[in-house]
């Protein structure tokens, strides 16, 4: 009984870590080697225009209510102290520090490392990867490879966008609807918000969350059960295992660098 | 040279995202401040601006007619001086008004008050110019000297009553 009991959790342990290594072995073959600009570039343009341009929508509408909401929160709250001044700052921080590369981190999981995972799932479903081997041709190369990397490229530009966008969501409630003057909102803001230290950590934050979201997606893919019932649960825990990494990330990396 | 539709939104989307950089480097961050409206710029030195930052209103009577351009400390005085833009529609302002830094609330935003004072020809006053100092000048009134100051007089009057 209690031998079987620490048998599969061996067995559970030594699944998780042959399939970190596997995922590992997946990325560095699909990132490691002399890139073929000519072949390979206009298959980064279409991902990038898969899982970037497509998420603009999603990203700007998403960026502008939460700038929205947290102007009319913020605005209530800071008037009981008689410092709605502290308004712009306030947006702008919660913003820049958290919520930008937070909030497009979960929606680009779930908007664009989902369909990855289920892209990829299908292709392995139907033999797709396997046919390409048979022509000599590397999946990992074509198929991981520009899709990672377009991810990495569209994180951080989605991230910037949020952010500006929230920030004016923030302004167009707080000043144009509440009547905060508009000077206050921007000069407070323009004294607490440094340009390396929130800005650059930023981008920082949305390039490792690219880069966990993205990873996370294609492994799914790459590693699911050739099933319909497989890719369903691989697109799952895509969604979920994303989610949680860029929470637990968060926390790790805003204590590293605030 | 022909692209496609997805080359171009791609082109687009990067051109987004780099140029909500820059806005963000501009605007959020305050990188630059460029001046430049119709505006001219007066100096006053003050005591102490206490928690005045750039950007800050200037108001008369309670009417926005310019901006705090910039703060820095005389390098002789070692008084911090103040740039203020002021809209250029409002070009009558004696030399003689008094610039005072007000706090809007009790811990609200710092702002600089303009009281306006008077004008004549005779006596030699003009109005402000480009590049002209404030003269008569009101400082912040910090809490922590209002507190000391309000605790050394009733220790004061304390004392007093003692002795009698």
């Amino acid at each position: 009984m209690l031998t079987d009991a620490v048998g599969a959790l061996g067995r559970w342990g030594l699944q998780k870590i042959c399939s970190l290594g596997r995922s590992t072995l997946m990325l560095y073959h699909a990132l490691i080697g002399k890139p073929d600009f000519r072949k390979h570039f206009p298959l980064l343009i279409a991902q990038i225009y898969f899982v970037g341009v497509q998420s603009v929508i999603i990203i700007i509408v998403s960026g502008l209510f939460i700038g929205m909401v947290l102007g009319l929160q913020g605005f209530n709250i800071l008037k009981d102290f008689m410092a709605t001044g502290s308004l712009g700052p306030l947006v702008a921080l919660a913003i820049i520090r958290e919520l930008g590369p937070v909030v497009t981190a979960l929606l680009f999981a779930g908007r664009a490392g989902s369909a990855l995972t289920a892209e990829i799932g299908q292709l392995k479903a139907s033999e797709q990867l396997s046919s390409m081997e048979m022509m000599a041709v590397d999946p990992l190369r074509r198929i991981i490879s520009p899709r990672f990397w377009a991810g990495f490229i569209s994180m951080p530009l989605l991230s910037i966008l949020f952010c500006l966008v929230g920030i004016y969501g923030g302004k167009l409630v707080g000043v144009d609807w509440l009547g905060l003057d508009d000077g206050i909102y921007w000069s407070g803001m323009q004294a607490s918000v440094d340009l390396m230290d929130d800005i650059g950590c930023m981008v920082i934050k949305a390039l490792v969350f690219a880069a966990a979201c993205t990873w996370i997606a294609l492994f799914n893919g790459y590693d699911c059960r050739p099933t319909s019932s497989g890719i369903s649960a691989a697109t799952t825990a895509t969604v979920v295992q994303s989610s949680l990494a860029v929470l637990g990330l968060d926390f790790v990396l805003t204590a590293l660098m605030f | 040279m022909k692209f496609s539709k997805t080359e171009f939104l791609v082109g687009l989307f990067m051109l987004a995202g780099i140029g909500a950089a820059v806005v963000m480097a501009l605007k959020v961050a305050g990188l630059v401040l460029d001046s430049s409206s119709n505006s001219y710029t007066v100096h006053a030195k003050f005591d102490n601006i206490g928690s005045l930052k750039l950007r800050a209103p200037v108001r008369i009577g309670g009417v926005l007619i310019g901006r705090v351009e910039g703060i820095h400390l005389d390098p002789e005085d070692l008084v911090p001086v103040v740039d203020i833009a002021i809209n250029s529609e409002f070009n009558q302002i004696s030399e003689e008004s008094k610039a005072s830094i007000l706090t809007a609330g009790i811990i609200g935003e710092q702002y600089i008050g303009i009281t306006p004072g008077f004008y004549d020809e005779e006596l030699g006053t003009s109005y402000l110019k480009d590049g002209d100092y404030i003269r008569d000048t009101g400082s912040a009134v910090v809490l922590e000297d209002l507190i000391a100051k309000f605790l050394y007089s009733s220790s004061a009057s304390d004392s007093a009553d003692e002795e009698k």
